[in-house]
């Protein structure tokens, strides 16, 4: 194992403090893990929470900021937070106008949250929640735990945290928020297997010249193996997958994702095959986002999001965003 | 007659086996998961160990709540606010008596159990840590050896069996021929119980 780390231990303690270095914006609680906006309560804003395991930078500490998330909580990597840090989090953005959790569909991620919300209420917080699961990879979601939250995580960041901003009550901003999940799917291929800090060694193995069809963010192995396959079928595998569940009827905002050991050479180079595709399909592109955004790790591969867009989530999309590392507008 | 002295004795010995079957965890773990269920509930344990030397309760009940606390506040993922429910629920069943018998344990750790497939929606056969927990509280009523061996049995009875709940169950299929971590860890806590009772 060669990581650019201390002792596996302080992994994600020795990110934050960082973290808390470079972004003088933000309000790092390096001991009880809560990334908080420096002016947060903002006075009659609902505040937004998401968190999850770290590992997934800069999801989601590095969209804390104006137009975005109020606060993220980093758990340890790829395991989920506990409901203290969640509380932590809310007590801290809550103005009175209440508090929207923004949670990844893993069982984790909504027992710690689910908790975390009673305790808040308790606290007298009022807490909505929107639970993203946009992964189509997973089928036969009865007989599973349901569809992950991936890629869509951030459009719902996103669009709701610009709803936010502009003062929509808590009902309105976890509306809006259930229909950017609703109008999101996504996909994600494999190229390499992740190494965790604390295991030491690749999480399964992928032998050469094979890839994952359908991974989620967390290491865990895929639906399906394949020999290995050119950006140009990929794609097509990828955003067929994704509009064969979407059937979207007007145009989309793409995000052609990195899952952290990706070159953004390789990852234009996709999305130049993911813009064929679509194309080909009749499918309007508004707007593209590529990047490393919701990320696994070491892991090489990409991911495929879609989401359908009306006039009013596209200009929310479009809102000024001042995050670590999403920017525009401002 | 259980006093508080045993559940204390117990859970030290369930963080003993932790931290011996760690690595163990984390493979099994790693098959079928995100290889993290050893060093999650290592941390756990470990500050369970902690806060019950620094504030020891004074009943059984306390004991495991005070344990299941813990648990939740530092696991983090699925395993702690399933083994914190765990051992909270069990330890509020059990009241405020001073010692417990075997029996009312039986009944309390049943409700435990309850809780966490209320929690987590898993029944038997689902792939998780019921699979080894059901067969413990039935087999209770025999004697603390049963309960270890039937929650082993159970454990390794996954193997063969289709991930529902969880992240293993993202991988269908793939998920057959692999022995659940939950499941694996849950048996540890129940041989640990056997254990602290000398069978």
């Amino acid at each position: 194992m060669r990581m650019l780390i201390n002792v596996p231990e302080t992994v994600v303690a020795d990110g934050l403090r960082g973290m808390a270095a470079a972004h003088p914006d933000l309000s790092v609680d390096v001991d009880n893990r809560v990334v908080v906006r420096r002016d947060a309560p903002v006075e009659g804003k609902v505040g937004l929470v998401s968190g999850g395991g770290s590992g997934h930078e800069p999801l989601h500490g590095g969209f804390v900021g104006p137009g975005m998330l109020s606060a993220a909580c980093p758990g340890e990597v790829f395991t989920s937070p506990v409901p203290d840090q969640m509380v932590r989090a809310a007590t801290a953005v809550d103005s009175g106008a209440g508090v929207l959790f923004i949670v990844k569909n893993y069982t984790g991620d909504v027992l710690n949250f689910d908790m975390a919300a009673e305790l808040a209420e308790d606290e007298g917080v009022r807490v909505g929640k929107v639970l993203v699961n946009d992964d189509v990879a997973v089928v036969d979601s009865l007989f599973t735990a349901g569809r992950r939250g991936t890629g869509a995580t951030l459009f719902v960041e996103k669009i709701a945290g610009a709803a936010a901003e502009e003062g929509a009550p808590l009902e309105r901003v976890e509306a809006i928020g259930r229909q950017v999940n609703e109008s999101a799917r996504s996909f994600g291929v494999a190229l390499s297997v992740v190494t965790t800090p604390s295991k030491g060694s690749p999480t399964f193995d992928l032998p050469d010249g094979e890839l994952e069809l359908g991974i989620g963010i967390h290491g865990e192995p895929g639906r399906e193996r394949r020999a290995m396959m050119t950006s140009r079928e990929i794609a097509d595998f990828a955003v067929n997958a994704v509009l064969e569940d979407l059937r979207p009827s007007g145009p989309v905002i793409a995000l052609v994702n990195g899952m952290g050991a990706t070159p953004l050479l390789e990852l234009y180079g996709f999305n130049a095959e993911v813009q064929r595709v679509l194309a080909e399909r009749g499918v309007a592109v508004a707007r593209t986002l590529v990047g490393n955004y919701v990320t696994s790790l070491d892991m090489a591969g990409c991911s495929v999001t879609l989401c359908q867009v009306d006039e009013d989530l596209l200009r929310l999309w479009d809102a000024p965003v001042q995050t670590p590392a999403l920017r525009w507008g401002r | 007659m259980l006093d508080v002295d045993f559940f204390r004795r117990w859970l030290t010995a369930a963080a003993a086996a932790v931290e011996r079957e760690a690595g163990r965890l984390t493979d099994l773990d790693s098959a079928i998961g995100d290889a993290d269920h050893g060093s999650n509930l290592q941390r756990g344990f470990r500050a369970v160990i902690a806060a019950l030397e620094a504030e020891p309760p004074e009943t059984p009940g306390a004991t495991l709540i005070l344990a299941g606390r813990q648990l939740i506040s530092t696991v983090g993922g699925a395993s702690g606010p399933l083994y914190g429910t765990l051992l909270r629920r069990t330890g509020k069943a059990l009241g405020d008596s001073a010692e417990v018998t075997a029996p009312r344990l039986a009944e309390a750790l049943g409700a435990g159990v309850a809780a966490v497939a209320q929690l987590g929606g898993a029944k038997a056969g689902d792939k998780t840590m019921i699979d080894a927990l059901e067969p413990a509280v039935a087999a209770l009523g025999t004697s603390f050896a049963a309960a270890a061996t039937a929650a082993d049995e159970g454990a390794v009875a996954t193997v063969p069996l289709l991930a529902r709940k969880g992240r293993a169950s993202y991988l269908g299929e793939r998920s057959i021929g692999h022995q659940d971590p939950g499941a694996t860890s849950s048996a540890l806590l129940i041989a640990a119980l056997a254990a602290t009772a000398g069978e």
